[in-house]
């Protein structure tokens, strides 16, 4: 029996060793989660903050905006990234997170090549998405049956999206896709197909569509011109403190916002010219 | 003294015994882990899932015959809107289509490999078929893309995603397993079976379809049920490939969606605790209670088997 116990004793020992070498990391560390769109850019910030601070580690991982919003309302990582108000999600108690806007990033409708249309007017652009208009025939097109191609519900891409563009109006079911390159590869390669995505995402497999004349471009959404845009949050539980408010004061800083921020298709805060609050009320920036 | 020495010596623990001890202490160790897992995860799942209908109050009937998905919005009566009636159907439909269209090629392949030509079966149809098997489903996924979607889009019409793709791929992930197991089921119908057979004149084809297939039935639905489990529980390749609609399939090659494909899809975009999140574990509780009802089906079969 006391075999047992010594054995089982130094098992458990064994273990808690064993447990304790993965944390035996020299330095600090926070980690961020949530919204894919902002992931690519703050992993780039983080290498360049832990390459400047040695020792000071950000660890960086997706899973979607509200997996970013309850983790952090969990309080079990150090920032929730979200491409949403934390007040638009249900079930999020917003009071507690502090709002760090970082970039801001425009949503622009893509079909494929082979559709020859250029500009869509807004009420066109809903009514294709609300499945009242079918076939490209009827905004000038050619006879192909219009595919409309979502993301997932809870997408911080698609609330923006309908936000902006449908009003109110309820999205037809359609195809639903969980990824942006998900999407890209299926509007590239299926006739009459249309989505939409972030800026950061468009390539040349696809086209724009301009909207009453106004084109795609981030020049368009620093005036506000280009309506469908939405700032890219990073979420903390409270003030943020030590590594956390180093981080996110780096992450602000013009180093970063000019360097890493545009390169990456996204557009730095400091470059807008409007602020745009949670309600949509626009305001310029003097 | 020496009677002493002899006594202690036949109280101690010989080394062997100490070794056998150590040895049940770490086997036991491990058997309490799985089955803590196994039972940890049953319960978080369920405590989960069954919360939607008793936390947030949604009729169970409902949910499963319901056609509309929306959890994040309310109906006019303002119910919550988790119908999951078209993934519930798109899963099965997949399933079955898979496992109709991969049998019959699986009997024929594994016939070939045990009573045709086993020579061949076992050099070149045997290592090709493990190859199938070891192909991640994200590559299934990505050549359905590539390749199946758009055959089905230049063949059928519609846009390619649909039922009908999920399907091919379907089939052809099931393929292999259904394909080994019915070669262990044929082969273990006795040798002189056969031979019986033979010697009272029947040809080749009649022993094969009249007793050997016969004989190895059982053998050959557990190999069918088997597939058809790992079919309804793949996601991503059929994720790749279905279209992701959540409507009620009206034709095999318009989008539709399947258990699986909902759940990889929502789950980075829900809050835990919110009511679109418990609408996810609820499907992920009928994935879960599935499997085990395709495993009773098998141990069933099993059964029947043996007392044959």
């Amino acid at each position: 029996m006391k075999k047992k116990l010594i054995t089982l004793l130094g098992l458990t020992s064994l273990m808690i060793i064993l447990s304790g070498c993965g944390l035996k990391q020299s330095g600090e560390s926070i980690t961020a989660v949530g919204s894919s769109a902002l992931q690519p850019l703050v992993e780039a910030a983080g290498d360049r903050f832990t390459e400047e601070y040695p020792g000071k580690f950000i660890n960086v991982q997706g899973g979607g905006s509200g997996t970013g919003l309850s983790q952090i309302q969990a309080g079990s990582v150090e920032i929730g990234n979200s491409d949403l108000y934390a007040e638009q999600k249900s079930g999020i108690n917003a009071k507690h997170l502090v709002d760090h806007r970082v970039a801001v990033v425009g949503v622009a409708p893509v079909v494929n090549k082979k559709i020859p249309i250029k500009n869509l007017t807004l009420s066109q652009l809903a009514q294709i998405f609300s499945g009242d208009i079918t076939n490209w025939q009827k905004l000038g097109g050619p006879d192909q049956k219009i595919v409309v191609i979502n993301r997932a519900q809870g997408s911080g891409t698609r609330d923006t999206f309908e936000r902006w563009v449908m009003k109110g109006r309820s999205t037809m079911q359609a195809q639903e896709q969980d990824s942006t390159g998900m999407v890209r590869q299926i509007v590239a390669s299926t006739p009459g197909a249309i989505s939409y995505m972030a800026f950061p995402y468009v390539d040349q497999t696809l086209r724009t569509l301009n909207i009453d004349g106004v084109t795609p471009t981030d020049k368009n959404v620093q005036t506000n011109k280009w309506q469908i845009w939405s700032y890219e949050h990073m979420y903390t539980n409270g003030k943020p403190e030590g590594l956390t408010a180093q981080f996110m004061k780096y992450i602000l800083s013009d180093t970063i916002q000019d360097e890493i921020v545009g390169e990456m298709g996204y557009i730095p805060i400091k470059d807008m010219k409007v602020s745009r609050t949670l309600t949509g009320k626009v305001a310029a920036i003097k | 003294m020496n009677n002493d020495e002899i006594r202690a010596s036949l109280l101690k623990r010989s080394r062997a015994s100490k070794n056998e001890l150590f040895g049940k202490i770490i086997s036991g160790l491990c058997i309490a882990i799985i089955v803590a897992v196994v039972v940890s995860i049953f319960y978080f799942v369920a405590s989960k899932g069954l919360a939607t209908f008793f936390h947030d109050k949604v009729n169970l009937w409902k949910f499963l015959t319901g056609t509309i998905w929306n959890p994040s919005t309310t109906d006019a009566q303002g119910h919550p809107q988790v119908g999951a009636l078209p993934m519930i159907i798109g899963s099965f439909a997949v399933t079955f289509l898979a496992a109709i269209v991969a049998t019959p090629f699986a009997i024929g392949a594994a016939v070939f490999m045990t009573e045709i030509s086993p020579r061949i079966g076992r050099k070149v149809l045997q290592p090709v078929i493990e190859l199938l098997v070891g192909i991640p489903s994200v590559v299934y996924g990505f050549i359905g893309l590539s390749v199946v979607v758009p055959f089905v889009r230049h063949t059928f019409g519609g846009s390619g995603f649909g039922i009908l793709s999920g399907t091919f791929v379907l089939f052809v992930m099931i393929l292999p397993t259904v394909t080994s197991m019915t070669v262990d089921a044929l082969n273990s119908v006795p040798r002189n079976y056969r031979e019986a057979s033979l010697a009272l004149g029947a040809t080749r084809w009649q022993t094969i379809y009249k007793v050997v297939l016969r004989a190895s039935v059982s053998g050959i639905i557990t190999a069918v049920v088997f597939g058809m489990s790992r079919a309804f529980g793949e996601a991503l390749a059929v994720q790749m490939v279905i279209g992701n609609a959540m409507l009620l399939p009206s034709n095999l090659i318009s989008p539709a969606s399947t258990l699986t494909s909902v759940l990889t899809m929502g789950m980075g975009n829900s809050v835990m605790g919110s009511l679109s999140n418990n609408a996810l574990w609820s499907l992920a509780l009928l994935l879960l209670i599935m499997p085990l009802i395709f495993n009773i089906i098998i141990r069933w079969i099993g059964k029947r088997g043996a007392m044959h």
